[in-house]
């Protein structure tokens, strides 16, 4: 009994934030499997919406500031797509990988100008910030809230993917781009889509992911995006369960190693993860082979 | 053939008139001035830069892993250059570290105060920059085999493996853990005192840029050469390359391994123009400024990398920084203040990114000959002749 | 006895439950042309790729020059999973990368050209010449390589006058037509000094015209550089004309082979390709 009230606030972490990556990271898997692009400014679109909501609930009730944000968080998402990628639809991967890097760069340095530099305390929310016992450990209710919100959202998400025209659509431009232009699907629109979904996802991961830390810093986004990006390939990316799954093992093993006392290592171990699964299984668990042909 | 001779005796000539330039300046200027500022900083990006270049814009590599690659520099030098009467000073919380001996000490005191400083800094620069390669051998290993992006992402991770792991404590007595390296030999030693400890002759900016003409003149020398045209091959199509008998794997671990060496000694000068090291700033964001100023530049151009780690360089530190003032109003909104520049600047690099894909130079290089051969015909009112390839 | 210069023994190669390669032996003699012909997906790129090493054979041998080259057996997943024939017989695994293959002295061209386009034609024949280097990174670097790097510019100099693009050699590879593409995707695996010559549908996409003088350069070829060359190609004219024997795949298996007269007259032929061939010119 000792050890689990010693020990299981960092599983119960781990589960949270596991959720929240996995939040993320579906934004990430959608994205590659579309566009067969890194959206290195995904992590930076979490972050705003983090900021947002520290802005706008200075001023409004939370039940108004909060679907507000989440509509400007997938706004923002969508609008990033169409000025920064959809020019570059064409042209080379590296320049759109370097579109998206350059997206992260002004998002973050907007970021630091608005708010100074300065860390910004998240607001508590209520309800989801109050403290609860779970056998007998101390945690805020988010921690128990996160992975059944992520569970019922990816849910609808999977029902949306194989029982809605848009996600057949979107099944179908992620097997075969060229082809799907040629059937006439408007994979502009499929693309924005895309980018709506792993925006709304984002936020909602953001108002998880913030409760739990108090403050809200330019490059706070930076990591949790990576890690999510890390989840995306460890599940095999395209892959929407298995993006969930390397979620909540990436958010598990990362407590624990913090729980042993590792902190300094706990974003080296995610990347030696991510290194590890390339050398030995580059698919990830559940993504599909590709070949490139002479 | 003789065309090209005369072109890269033109550059060369170029590159020292601008080391004059510089020693000039450095000469006129007070040492704090901002010009001097931006003129080793840039030196130093642009050294980064090309290096990067070499990789992403000449064997199409796209690899994220320069910060790490200058970091590792930086510490090997800071490490291996602090004098061993302040070491317990600096190491004051790992008893003084477990290294006791200073490279350019070392020489110093062998070879005398002047040739120590020279020799002794030279040689710790290639140490560097050879740790920095060696990270890079081991690390390419399993990582060049990975497709495109995941090697982008591989190779970010990696640098932030290394970072965590110099910032460790139980590798204090080498790193100093997350505390400042300091007090090890900068590029201030080398302006000529008198006896009263006056400065006299200033050479701590003309130093930094012959060395980082140097190296870029050595990897101008290696794109140029048979490896060079075999990683251009690469870069433009894998498949024919290899087909054509160049060994894949090899090849790339010659550019990455050669990638990190410069870059390891870009972070050296980068820790000697600081005085300081920490492994804080070496971020993933660090790389993205490298990449940025490549992109800017024009990828696959080295001229292009130097002349846009210039105006990065100059533009974020210098040149917008009336951006940040407030003083500057505009109908009493409080539009400009800190950070306003970055803003500015960032918007100007999506522009380029966007709709100036080519950057500055795109593939092209900065051609001396080429450009006195114009300015001739502009004075001189002659048209261009009718054969371009009169030298064939 | 003509001297061998390539010998595939019982190549198979099976991709998943596909044998898209069904064990292949033949052999091409110095001096020779030899045509690869079949219908569309009857395995002749695939057989390409396995000589070339862009595959490993999933089973059996290919010889070089009388000395084992690669040699390969079904295993892991395959041993299970394996279709083709002489199951057993081959024991030794030894597979090469094509830039191995490529030193030993086969050189190929591609069926959609692979030419490097931001290089001029000179510079995509001489970067061909890199492997057959002396120079290691710092030689060449600081220019210690200089007597070599002349020579081989000479070299590349004097094939680009022999293959007839010494007045283009210093355009960009890609702004040259069609016909002169692939002239110089010949010079530039010539440049690579092979024994054979592995040419993957020279002809593709040419008028009859560019087809002729195709044909006539790559009889030159033989000629002027005493070259032994393997094809594929569609073009029965091209191949009829200039191919001394002719292998003729269908379904991943090799249903005849001999001289030009003998393939034309067998109804197996006939009956899987030429009738076709016929429709189609």
């Amino acid at each position: 009994m000792q050890w689990i009230q010693q020990n299981l606030p960092y599983f119960l972490a781990g589960i949270s934030v596991g959720g929240q990556y996995a939040l993320i990271a579906i934004g990430y898997t959608m994205v590659y499997g579309i566009l067969r692009l890194i959206n290195f400014a995904h992590g930076d679109i979490f972050m705003c919406a983090g900021l947002m909501l520290v802005y706008l609930s200075a001023s409004l009730p939370f039940y108004v500031s909060i679907p507000l944000v989440l509509l400007l968080t997938v706004l923002l998402g969508f609008t990033v797509e169409r000025v920064a990628y959809k020019p570059l639809r064409k042209a080379p991967r590296m320049s759109v990988m370097i579109s998206a890097i350059g997206v992260s760069y002004l998002l973050q340095n907007v970021a630091l100008y608005v708010t100074g530099g300065l860390s910004k305390q998240y607001p508590a929310i209520p309800w989801l910030s109050d403290t609860v016992t779970v056998f007998g450990a101390l945690t805020k209710r988010v921690t128990i809230i996160t992975p059944f919100l992520t569970i019922i959202l990816i849910v609808l998400l999977v029902l949306l993917i194989n029982h809605t025209n848009v996600g057949m659509a979107m099944r179908a431009v992620s097997k075969d781009f060229e082809t799907s232009l040629l059937m006439g699907i408007k994979i502009d629109n499929v693309i924005s889509v895309t980018f709506i979904i792993g925006s709304f996802l984002a936020g909602v991961g953001s108002l998880l992911f913030f409760s739990n830390y108090t403050g809200v810093t330019p490059t706070v986004g930076a990591m949790p995006g990576l890690k999510a990006f890390v989840a995306a390939v460890f599940g095999g990316i395209g892959s929407v369960p298995g993006a969930v799954i390397g979620a909540f093992i990436i958010g598990i093993c990362e407590n624990i190693i913090k729980a042993m006392g590792w902190t300094t290592f706990s974003d080296a171990f995610t990347f030696a993860l991510l290194i590890l699964i390339l050398i030995f299984r580059p698919t990830g668990l559940f993504g599909e082979k590709v070949t490139d042909k002479v | 053939m003789i065309e090209k001779k005369k072109g890269s005796k033109a550059n060369l000539i170029f590159a020292l008139g601008l080391v004059v330039l510089v020693f000039v300046l450095e000469q006129l200027l007070p040492s704090s001035s901002m010009l001097l500022t931006v003129i080793k900083k840039s030196a130093i990006y642009a050294l980064a830069a090309v290096s990067m270049n070499l990789l992403n814009g000449f064997t199409g590599l796209f690899s994220l892993g320069q910060a790490g690659f200058m970091m590792i520099g930086a510490y090997a030098y800071a490490i291996l250059n602090v004098p061993t009467d302040q070491r317990a000073a600096v190491y004051q919380y790992f008893d003084g570290g477990i290294i006791q001996f200073s490279i350019t000490e070392g020489i110093s005191s062998v070879l005398g105060n002047v040739a120590g400083l020279i020799i002794g800094v030279l040689l710790s620069l290639v140490v560097a920059g050879l740790v920095a390669a060696v990270f890079a051998y081991l690390i390419g290993l399993p990582v060049l085999r990975f497709r495109g992006d995941y090697l982008a992402v591989a190779t970010l991770g990696f640098a932030e493996i290394i970072r965590a792991f110099f910032q460790w404590d139980k590798l204090g007595p080498i790193t100093n853990g997350s505390n400042l390296l300091r007090k090890f030999t900068n590029l201030a030693d080398f302006n000529i005192k008198n006896s009263t400890g006056q400065v006299i002759i200033n050479l701590s900016t003309t130093i930094l840029v012959l060395i980082v003409a140097a190296c870029i003149m050595i990897i101008a020398m290696m794109i140029n050469s048979t490896y060079g045209r075999s990683f251009k091959a690469i870069r433009d199509d894998e498949t024919a390359a290899e087909a054509m008998g160049i060994n894949l794997a090899k090849h790339k671990m010659t550019s990455f391994v050669v990638s990190a060496f410069f870059a390891g000694i870009a972070g050296a000068l980068l820790a000697m123009y600081q005085t300081t090291v920490q492994a804080a700033p070496f971020k993933t964001a660090m790389t993205y400024e490298i990449l940025l100023i490549v992109v800017i530049g024009g990828i696959g151009s080295l001229s292009g990398s130097c002349i846009s780690a210039f105006i990065f360089v100059g533009a974020s530190e210098w040149w917008l920084r009336f951006l940040d003032e407030e003083k500057y109003n505009i109908l009493n909104t409080h539009i400009l203040r800190s950070g306003f520049r970055k803003v500015v600047f960032s918007v100007i690099i999506m522009i380029i990114v966007l709709f100036f894909r080519k950057g500055i130079m795109g593939e092209n290089e900065l051609n001396i000959a080429g450009f006195g051969r114009w300015l001739k015909r502009l004075f001189t009112g002659k048209k261009k002749p009718a054969i371009e390839t009169e030298a064939k | 006895m003509a001297e061998s210069v390539l010998r595939l023994e019982d190549v198979t190669m099976q991709f998943g439950g596909v044998v898209a390669l069904n064990n292949l032996s033949m052999e091409v003699n110095k001096g020779e042309i030899v045509a690869l012909i079949g219908p569309n997906g009857a395995g002749k790129t695939t057989a390409f790729n396995a000589i070339t090493g862009v595959y490993e054979p999933t089973n059996g041998a290919i010889y070089f020059m009388d000395e084992l080259l690669v040699e390969n057996y079904p295993k892991e997943k395959m041993k299970k999973l394996y279709a083709g024939e002489n199951n057993g017989k081959y024991t030794k695994s030894v597979v090469k990368t094509p830039d191995v293959i490529t030193k030993a002295g086969m050189a190929r061209t591609f069926q959609n050209i692979r030419l490097w386009p931001s290089m001029t034609v000179f510079e995509n024949v001489l970067v061909a010449k890199h492997l057959r280097r002396t120079s290691n990174l710092f030689s060449a670097t600081f220019r210690g390589n200089r007597k070599e790097e002349a020579r081989q510019r000479e070299e590349v100099a004097e094939l680009l006058r022999i293959v007839g693009l010494d007045d283009v050699q210093d355009e960009l590879s890609t702004s040259l037509p069609y016909g002169k593409q692939r002239r110089l995707e010949i010079a530039r695996a010539l440049a690579t000094n092979p024994k054979l010559l592995l040419l993957d549908e020279p002809a593709a996409g040419m008028n009859p015209q560019e087809t002729d003088e195709l044909t006539e350069f790559i009889g030159q070829i033989r000629n002027d550089f005493d070259m032994t060359i393997l094809l594929i190609e569609h073009h029965m004219n091209l191949v009829m004309g200039i191919s001394d024997r002719i292998y003729v795949l269908d379904f991943g298996r090799l249903i005849s082979s001999g001289t030009p007269d003998v393939v034309q007259s067998d109804q197996k032929v006939i009956d899987a390709y030429l009738g076709v061939a016929d429709e189609d010119a």
